[in-house]
């Protein structure tokens, strides 16, 4: 059953992923899709490979990306409705982009990605630091995160206030967006998601041991403390990433695996790749939504996925605290 | 004297520089059922975290088949000892067969994923605590007893020779407490496991134990069977109670009765 719910979603995914590659100011037919991509004399050859198709990927990885780092947050943190800006991750990777854009001028390439998970690792072994080091509750981490994320965000709204003229491009980058994707910023992230993916999925069955409290996943063999080291590291290698590449996108990394759960259960073997493949899906298919409905200029995917999660997760509180 | 695969000695536990007890040594004999009683905050709970190597000792060591517990690979250990830890958290809408197949943790591993024999290990265990019926719903949806039945099958899919039980009948009504404990008593006994259990109610223990270790001021005061040292005189020298020591009459065990409050009007021997 949840084997071929995989199945489904993988093939929805790539429904999406063709609807991405065909859908813009300059649409292809669908049935030229194909066509389009591998045909270098194609009339669409060029918008294609060179804007439609790296959009599509960098969509694919970045919506995988925050979807499974949200999963193993809210794991990690035994709170439902975590998500990646909780630990304060994304903020941190925001303010380490500004500052280097303001200081030094850095934009775009390998060294903003740099930037980003230098930002989001400090933050977190500050928040982990600030929550309480080696007796961290996950209430005191989530409160610590929630405390940085606030400062953390002013502070980037201050940079932003200190020179907006020559911040343009950062601010559309502050919003969340898929629009400045090349196959440079794919090449760039890449790897940083690869492996933090393969760490995060090796990491679903400690994780599983680990939701059952402390106590009783040291009493299965389990390890809690190296557990939360290994999967903080994932998630800061997933949030960094995806955030430099296209800015702190807000709601994919807390409703996708909140949804998911209500699907396979609270075992992070399946939940983990189901948010794989269904977070691609919410992160492109709002994109493409952008394009649609901001003809014909287009909406940022950030400001998308905030119109969409806002009600959807107030949706979601609601019900989950009016269940006894 | 029986043999012990688990055994500490010299024993000091100390949460952060709080001593609760010192120079403290017990033994566990092989296939009992072993209870620890005492008054409240006279280290029991401590002592069965010291024996699950959740607490490292500041002093002396926990002996597993001889060997120091904390220079073994946890999942070595886990392979050998048990534990349900008093409250373990139930993961929101997980299902009763899920939960109970996480006890096959320390068996498993990347290489090494889920086989036949855990299908079974897990069908047996959910037979042998009574909840194979409720093995498709979810664990939020059931009573306190069915819960507590469910971890236990949860800790017996762990498959280890040795079971430790952090107060298992807490938050249980009086049914469900006698339940549970029939449950391990024929866990004990059908599948000769040794059970460690830390209970509050002295009577329960007098019952069900094969060995009981009564404890005062992270001190043991006595240790051996009910029948032996269960006596007005321990009772009063342990939790400061003044009663008479009858048999039960159901099984003829120890039965402490607490001696009546002194009215006016009521005659006194």
């Amino acid at each position: 059953m949840r084997a071929s719910g995989l199945a489904a979603a993988a093939l929805a995914l790539l429904a999406v992923a063709v609807l991405s590659i065909a859908v813009g100011a300059k649409p292809v037919p669908l049935s030229e899709v194909w066509h389009a991509l591998l045909d270098r004399d194609a009339a669409e050859y060029a918008v294609v490979r060179q804007m439609r198709l790296p959009r599509t990927l960098l969509g694919l990885l970045a919506g995988t990306a925050l979807g499974v780092a949200g999963a193993a947050m809210q794991a990690l943190t035994r709170n439902p409705l975590a998500d990646p800006g909780l630990l304060g991750i994304n903020a941190g990777a925001a303010a380490a982009i500004a500052t280097a854009a303001l200081l030094f001028g850095v934009g775009g390439g390998t060294g903003q990605v740099w930037f980003a998970l230098l930002g989001a690792a400090v933050v977190t072994v500050g928040v982990y630091a600030v929550g309480g080091g080696r007796s961290a509750t996950p209430a005191r981490l989530a409160l610590a995160g929630a405390a940085l994320n606030a400062a953390l965000y002013s502070y980037v709204s201050a940079v932003m206030l200190l020179d907006s003229a020559g911040l343009e491009r950062l601010r559309f980058w502050t919003v969340g967006s898929l629009a400045s994707a090349d196959t440079d910023t794919v090449r760039q992230v890449l790897p940083f998601i690869a492996v933090g993916l393969l760490v995060a999925l090796a990491a679903a069955r400690p994780l599983n041991a680990l939701a059952l409290g402390e106590d009783t996943a040291q009493a299965l063999g389990a390890r809690p403390a190296l557990i939360r080291v290994v999967v903080i590291a994932a998630i800061t290698l997933l949030c960094g990433a995806a955030t430099a590449a296209c800015g702190p996108i807000v709601f994919v990394g807390l409703i996708v695996p909140h949804l998911v759960r209500a699907l396979t259960g609270p075992d992070l073997r399946w939940l983990l790749p189901y948010c794989g493949l269904l977070a691609p899906m919410l992160l492109l298919g709002s994109d493409v939504l952008g394009r649609v409905l901001g003809r014909p200029g287009e909406l940022q995917v950030g400001i998308v996925t905030a119109v969409l999660g806002g009600p959807l997760f107030l949706w979601l509180v609601t019900r989950t605290t009016a269940r006894p | 004297m029986p043999t012990s695969r688990l055994d500490g000695g010299g024993l000091r536990l100390a949460y952060d520089r709080r001593v609760v007890a010192d120079g403290l040594t017990v033994a566990v004999p092989d296939r009992s059922f072993t209870v620890i009683i005492g008054p409240n905050a006279c280290g029991k709970s401590t002592l069965l975290r010291a024996l699950s190597r959740l607490l490292k000792p500041a002093a002396g060591s926990v002996l597993l088949d001889g060997e120091d517990i904390h220079r073994r690979p946890a999942r070595v250990v886990a392979r050998t000892l048990g534990l349900l830890p008093q409250s373990p958290i139930t993961p929101d809408g997980i299902g009763v067969a899920d939960l109970v197949a996480r006890g096959r943790y320390p068996h498993q591993g990347l290489l090494r994923q889920w086989s036949r024999d855990d299908e079974r290990i897990v069908a047996e265990s959910m037979a042998a605590t009574g909840v194979a019926d409720l093995a498709d719903r979810r664990v939020d949806e059931l009573s306190g007893g069915q819960r507590q039945r469910v971890w236990l099958a949860m800790a017996l899919a762990q498959q280890t020779p040795l079971l430790l039980l952090d107060e298992p009948t807490t938050y249980l009504d009086i049914a469900h407490q006698i339940e549970v404990l029939d449950l391990c008593a024929r866990l004990h006994e059908e599948q000769g496991r040794t059970l460690v259990a830390v209970l509050h109610d002295l009577n329960h223990a007098a019952r069900y134990a094969t060995h009981l270790i009564a404890m005062r001021g992270g001190q043991v005061v006595a240790a051996g069977e009910p029948r032996q040292i269960v006596t007005a005189d321990l009772v009063e020298e342990v939790f400061g109670l003044p009663c008479r020591v009858i048999a039960d009459p159901e099984t003829g065990t120890p039965l402490v009765v607490p001696a009546a409050r002194a009215r006016a009007g009521t005659v006194t021997r």
